[in-house]
């Protein structure tokens, strides 16, 4: 993948998926009371790493998710910190109800892995793809939802939702994300977003993997002259209303980019609190109402138009739409 | 009595078959750079068996055939076995095949219900498709079909729940038309069964929810032939074939090893394996 190239971004040898695996075995190691729980996928999503080192704490429930939530809600239960690891695709829509009653109702203190979010998972195709998980999510009013944009805040991602009392859902992905933070030295604060650049012309405001494509396209802007914030919402709820206003503001346009669908996506909770605060004109990049197909995963960014390019175009448009 | 489209009852040539196909599922595979070659190995006679041993009655050329026997692929994974048999039995072109997991192109990774002629149900969420088997008895029944359903299972699989809830429906609804296939390679995605989740004993557990439970060898087309003669004849209840199987069956250092799951051979694993299933292409 080409993501951060026209930024200078620095890419990452490994899929952001690793870093997960790593990122949960330290918190392992740290905290005797996390428990992993898997839905036979542990060498996907890379869990298994917990497994290696600590398998009288790694329980595999097998391809069975509502089980698997279930279960894991229990051993919460008994003051274990349980990760809940899958698919986002399969442990959302397979186990909603009990993610509803056993987790998000009863405000236990619980983790949810979603792994391979998106469509970056390319060619496993549509069955396999993530791109309702955080609309399902928000659906869950008391859960936190995480969707870190790279390697260092992915580890500090994993860290604040172990540490952090309550339901928390973490998105990762199957590809490798360039470096956006420095690895040691990466601010993560759950609900306050990162200004990874500064700029007054528009905000572009993204999570995930669409925070480099973001960075990329500020890169292109600017050599029209063109200066864009970019906000890295890492946090989906709670969200940051504080930054949000602030960009509308001070720069008078907003584009917000998500690998995820439109319709219940983060764009569109983000342009309730732009229409509440402080209207201006807004773009949005993501997906429209389809199911994305099999291939390899820049094939898809582009079809489905969620490259740089596409932010670029949205965020000429809204910078137009100024008064 | 079902009259198939395509009789073929000489078995080595129902082997033969079964052999070119997996040739077939190994270039699909290693030219896609993924994909599940040894979950597709593992059921190719199985499928075989359905499609060219006179056990489906189907018309490729009228795909939506109302009275035809369903072939739902709940393991949806070995889609590519299923591309391969369907475009052997003419559903469609077989230059279709090598599009597999390419951007643009309705060989889906997972089978997609109506981007291809053949494919009767969307899988690749596992736990799925014995409950759609169920909907196609029913459907059969209002509409006065003598149609049979036939459902290929995973042993993995099986640890869903819906797939309970789906075998004590069937039974309740005496589905006797339908017939699971449960691809028993003994392997699930991250290990061996017996280590990862305990599903024996499964004759006992099938025959408890009210089914009619055979054992095959899942790789000899005359013994799963004859079985599915027998099955066809029970009335009251479904019945499943538990058919012993050999995950990556055909390729020795694939069958070795279960880490092979989901992955596509490298094109210098694929010169060995084509040796070994003794073809070129
Ligand atoms: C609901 C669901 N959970 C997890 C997966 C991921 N997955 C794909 S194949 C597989 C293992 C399947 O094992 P089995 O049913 O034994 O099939 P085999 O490949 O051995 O034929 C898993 C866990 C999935 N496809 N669907
Ligand atoms: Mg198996």
């Amino acid at each position: 993948m080409e993501l951060g190239k026209q930024a200078g971004l620095k890419p990452y040898p490994l899929p952001l998926r690793n870093v997960f695996g790593d990122a949960l075995l330290n918190v392992a190691r740290e905290n005797e009371k996390v428990v992993v729980l898997d839905g036979d996928l542990g060498n996907s999503t890379k869990a298994e790493y917990v497994r290696q080192e600590f398998p009288e704490r790694f329980f595999n429930i097998g391809i069975a998710e509502s089980n698997l939530v279930g279960v894991g809600a229990g051993l919460a239960g008994c003051g274990f910190v349980p990760w809940i690891t899958s698919f986002s695709s399969f442990l959302l829509c397979n186990a909603y109800d009990q993610i509803r009653l056993a987790v998000a109702m009863s405000n236990i203190n619980a983790k949810v892995l979603g792994s391979h979010g998106g469509i970056t998972l390319g060619k496993d195709g549509p069955t396999q793809m993530g791109i309702e998980d955080l609309a399902l999510m928000g659906g869950l009013p008391t859960f936190t939802i995480l969707v870190p944009s790279d390697p260092a805040s992915m580890h500090a991602a994993v860290k604040a939702a172990t540490d952090f009392e309550g339901p928390v859902f973490l998105r990762s992905s199957r590809v490798a994300l360039p470096e956006i933070y420095p690895m040691d030295d990466c601010p993560f604060e759950i609900g306050k977003a990162n200004t990874v650049r500064e700029g007054s012309d528009l905000a572009i405001i993204a999570c995930g993997i669409m925070v480099a494509a973001a960075l990329d396209a500020a890169a292109v802007l600017a050599e029209s002259g063109i200066e864009a914030r970019v906000l890295d919402m890492h946090t989906i709820r709670p969200m940051d209303i504080n930054a949000i206003t602030k960009a509308a503001r001070e720069t008078g346009a907003i584009v917000t980019a998500e690998e995820h669908l439109l319709q219940g996506g983060v764009g569109s909770n983000i342009a309730r609190i732009v229409g509440e605060r402080h209207p201006v004109p807004m773009r949005f990049v993501g997906l429209a109402d389809v199911y994305v197909e099999s291939g390899e995963p820049d094939d898809l960014l582009k079809k489905y138009k969620l490259t740089s390019a596409d932010i670029v175009t949205a965020a000429r448009e809204a910078v137009a739409a100024k008064a | 009595m079902n009259s198939p489209t395509t009789i073929t009852v000489d078995v080595d040539e129902l082997q033969a078959i079964a052999n070119d196909m997996r040739l077939d599922i190994l270039n699909m595979t290693t030219r896609a750079g993924s994909g599940h070659p040894s979950s597709s190995w593992s059921a190719t006679d199985i499928v075989t068996a359905l499609y060219f041993g006179g056990v489906l009655r189907y018309r490729p050329g009228e795909p939506d055939w109302p009275e035809r026997d369903r072939f739902i692929m709940s393991k949806g994974h070995a889609a590519p076995l299923l591309y391969a048999i369907l475009a052997r039995a003419g559903y469609f072109n077989r230059d279709m095949i090598w599009r597999l997991r390419q951007v643009n192109s309705p060989v889906q990774g997972h089978p997609i219900q109506g981007l291809l002629p053949g494919v009767e149900a969307t899988t690749g969420s596992l736990g799925q498709g014995l409950s759609l088997g169920v909907g196609h008895v029913l459907g059969g029944r209002l509409n006065n079909f003598d149609y049979r359903v036939y459902v290929l299972l995973g042993d993995g699989e099986c640890e869903a729940g819906q797939i309970w809830e789906a075998a004590m429906s069937a039974a309740h609804f005496e589905a006797d038309n339908l017939v699971a296939i449960l691809d028993y390679n003994k392997y699930q995605e991250t290990g061996p069964i017996s280590r990862e989740m305990a599903l024996e004993p499964l004759v006992e557990k099938w025959e408890s929810f009210g089914w009619n439970v055979v054992e095959a060898d899942g790789h000899d087309i005359a013994d799963l032939l004859e079985k599915f003669d027998a099955v066809a004849n029970v009335k009251g209840k479904p019945s499943i074939i538990i058919a012993h199987t050999v995950k990556g069956k055909g390729v020795s250092f694939v069958e070795a090893d279960f880490t092979f799951h989901g992955r596509a051979l490298t094109p210098e694993q694929a010169a060995l394996a084509r040796e070994e299933l003794n073809g070129t292409r």
